[in-house]
């Protein structure tokens, strides 16, 4: 299946903004994250089709993963 | 206190005052210059250094303003355009919370260090700038680091919150704090190009719900640093936040996140659904 992965701020650097990416039925987050070389400590926001989601959410075809890294600093 | 307004109003010009009377009435009357802003204001006489508010915000707006308390917590790089912003903007009263001092790597972008007071509380710095910008705002510098034990102590009597921390388990527990004691905080979190603002009434959890995935540690400011101007960009976000929720006026960031990324210029919105489960600080 075809999932469109959209990556913001750092999560860019040596990568994409967007990017289609082919993944096994049933995939979950985690495996794109990983996939990414991105650690799951890294990750801030996960949204799936605009809304929240978690590391092990299965993804579905056609679906639009965003992943933002955790800003802290002040 | 009729004297003190009839001198006041003597040299009331167009409905403002200059600096030099108000100077004048603390002399002439031996009052502070918050007594003589506060007799002023709640008569509708506008001092004239906020006479480029006044069509932002009118005569019972800067008296709200000026009687209002805001708590600050962290005077590091967010913290110290917070603190100078709500100054001007003429916030009457304003709770300065910063265990540290300044030291030489906060000159790429603190605005309130310089090579003079290295060495020197922030929180102290913070009271002397204000002391020079508008002398009639009060600031209470706390020296201290801002937690679950002494949280509703600092935050006693404030209207709103902002966190201009650097450490995500103490936002976590400002956020608690906060929701406990019914006080809107106004989030800010900086990292390299990079900034994110959001503001949440109690109850709402947006802050928890900013970092649901968070396990420990910092986020990418700590790879990236931080640069003179994001600081500045939401700082300056978070100012118009608290100067919105004291006024009552125009759309907040409730429920959302703004994302705000200097390096490609995009700014992004993430919704956040009201209320979310609520994570305990760590």
């Amino acid at each position: 299946m075809q999932v469109t992965v959209k990556l913001f701020a750092t999560f860019r650097n040596g990568r994409f903004k967007i990017a289609e990416q082919e993944l096994p039925e049933g995939a979950e987050c985690r495996t794109v994250v990983l996939g990414l070389g991105l650690t799951e400590e890294e990750i801030g926001i996960i949204m799936i089709n605009g809304r929240h989601g978690v590391l092990d959410q299965k993804l579905g075809a056609g679906d639009v993963l965003s992943l933002f890294p955790l800003v802290g600093g002040g | 206190m009729d004297e003190v307004l009839k001198f006041l109003e003597d040299w009331t010009r167009d409905g403002m005052f200059p600096w030099s009377a108000h100077c004048a009435a603390v002399k002439h009357f031996g009052l502070s210059h918050a007594a003589v802003e506060g007799l002023a204001l709640a008569i509708g006489l506008f001092p004239a250094r906020y006479q480029r508010n006044r069509n932002i915000v009118d005569a019972e707006g800067q008296a709200r303003l000026f009687s209002s308390k805001v708590a600050v917590i962290g005077c590091g790089g967010l913290g110290g355009y917070i603190v100078e912003q709500l100054a001007r903007l003429g916030v009457g009263q304003i709770v300065a919370i910063d265990p540290d001092v300044f030291e030489e790597h906060n000159l790429n972008r603190q605005i309130l260090c310089t090579t003079g007071n290295l060495g020197f509380a922030k929180v102290e710095a913070a009271r002397l700038r204000v002391a020079q910008i508008n002398p009639a705002v009060t600031v209470s510098a706390m020296q201290d680091a801002f937690g679950l034990a002494n949280g509703a102590e600092l935050l006693a009597g404030s209207v709103v919150a902002v966190d201009a921390l650097d450490s995500i388990s103490y936002r976590l527990e400002l956020a608690q704090v906060s929701t406990d004691m019914g006080i809107p905080m106004v989030h800010g979190a900086i990292g390299g190009w990079y900034g994110q603002v959001a503001t949440q009434f109690p109850g709402e959890g947006t802050v928890q719900g900013i970092y649901r995935n968070w396990v420990e540690g910092k986020g990418i400011e700590q790879q990236l640093g931080n640069p003179s101007f994001t600081p500045a960009v939401v700082a300056s976000l978070q100012v118009a936040e608290v100067c919105k929720i004291i006024l009552g006026k125009g759309e907040l960031l409730r429920g959302r996140k703004l994302l705000v990324d200097l390096l490609e210029m995009e700014v992004q919105e993430i919704p956040y659904d009201l209320p979310l489960e609520l994570v305990r600080a760590a």
